[in-house]
């Protein structure tokens, strides 16, 4: 448990490298399912790469010891995970990481889907420094009439982006597109910002996933290359 | 996609068998995205849930589009037939 948005105890799943350090940081922020298996697996990952990772659940409050799949229906339900709560958690999640004994001072954030959305609001909000948009819908474009869920694009917060930021993206997606992607990057020269995007061909949403149809291994595996890189470059790993 | 698409719909007098039996469903959450289970890369899901009995009080179905259709047809069908039974 860590101090999250509001002072809040929530849920985190950690996962540590071994050695002396000095380690960077990782918040993994999960995709709409939840605080699943598979992206605990993902934050596994980040520590066998030499991160000090974490994970939030970001339906704690909502769903406290539900099992993932109910704890995301009850969060959807409710309309999703508000921006201001997302932020307070994240950097509750990243002062943490930063004050581990081993700790090099870096922190940086990723996230999947709706926390690709997230780990750019984090980029702007939440003093991380480095950011990696994982196929994260409505960072640009238009959100749909009746749309449910509190998400709204991140548009105009471009400018606010504080730190480099990794895109990776599939072109067969629509939840961002191609067009979202693009006005992405158009956003990030007009503001002068550090960033790189990748859209892959043959891949739509979710090709991290090694669970799901979505998975495509090509993809993945230069998704993997890049992050490896771009958190080397800025986190000091 | 993440569609993110989803409909809310209140139910009456309606119940559904989960994990500890039978309980009343209050709401209906119906959306169309990734599923957990199912494999498909996109399914019409259902949650029939009683949001006062926490988070596990949820009945939960992940249907391929055509099978979602199919039933949209029969239930169609099947309250058609018994109106006025």
């Amino acid at each position: 448990m860590i101090t999250g948005a509001g002072g809040d105890e929530i849920e985190v799943y950690q996962a540590l490298p071994e050695g002396d350090g000095p380690f960077p940081g990782v918040v993994v922020i999960h995709h709409l399912p939840g605080f699943d298996r598979a992206t605990k697996e993902i934050a596994r990952r980040f520590a066998t790469m030499g991160y000090s990772t974490a994970m939030p659940n970001l339906y704690w409050r909502e769903a406290p010891g539900a099992a993932p799949d109910d704890a995301a229906a009850t969060a959807r339900a409710a309309g999703g995970v508000p921006d201001e709560r997302l932020v307070g958690d994240v950097r509750g999640v990243a002062d943490y990481l930063r004050a581990l004994p081993n700790a090099n001072g870096k922190v940086g954030a990723i996230g999947y889907c709706s926390g690709g959305r997230q780990a750019f609001l984090s980029g702007v909000e939440a003093g991380v420094d480095a950011a990696v948009d994982c196929y994260g819908a409505f960072v640009t474009g238009v959100r749909p009439e009746g749309h449910p869920l509190n998400v709204v694009p991140l548009t105009d917060r471009v400018a606010e982006l504080a730190c480099p930021l990794l895109g990776l993206f599939g072109a067969d997606d629509k939840y961002p597109s191609p067009e979202h992607v693009a006005e992405l990057e158009e956003l990030l020269t007009e503001h002068g910002k550090i960033f790189e995007i990748h859209s892959y061909p043959d891949a739509g949403h979710a090709f991290f996933a090694v669970d799901r149809p979505s998975y495509r291994v090509a993809a993945a595996n230069d998704g993997w290359q890049r992050i490896s890189t771009f958190f080397g470059t800025y986190l000091g790993q | 996609m993440c569609t993110y698409r989803t409909e809310l719909v209140s139910l009456a007098a309606s119940s559904g068998k989960g994990a500890d039996g039978w309980f009343s469903v209050t709401d209906a959450t119906v959306y169309f995205d990734h599923p957990v289970h199912a494999p498909v890369d996109h399914s019409l899901n259902i949650d029939f849930r009683n949001p006062a009995g926490g988070p596990s009080a949820r009945v939960a179905v992940e249907l391929s589009e055509e099978s979602a259709r199919a039933l949209v047809a029969a239930i169609q069908a099947t309250l058609d037939a018994g109106n006025g039974h």
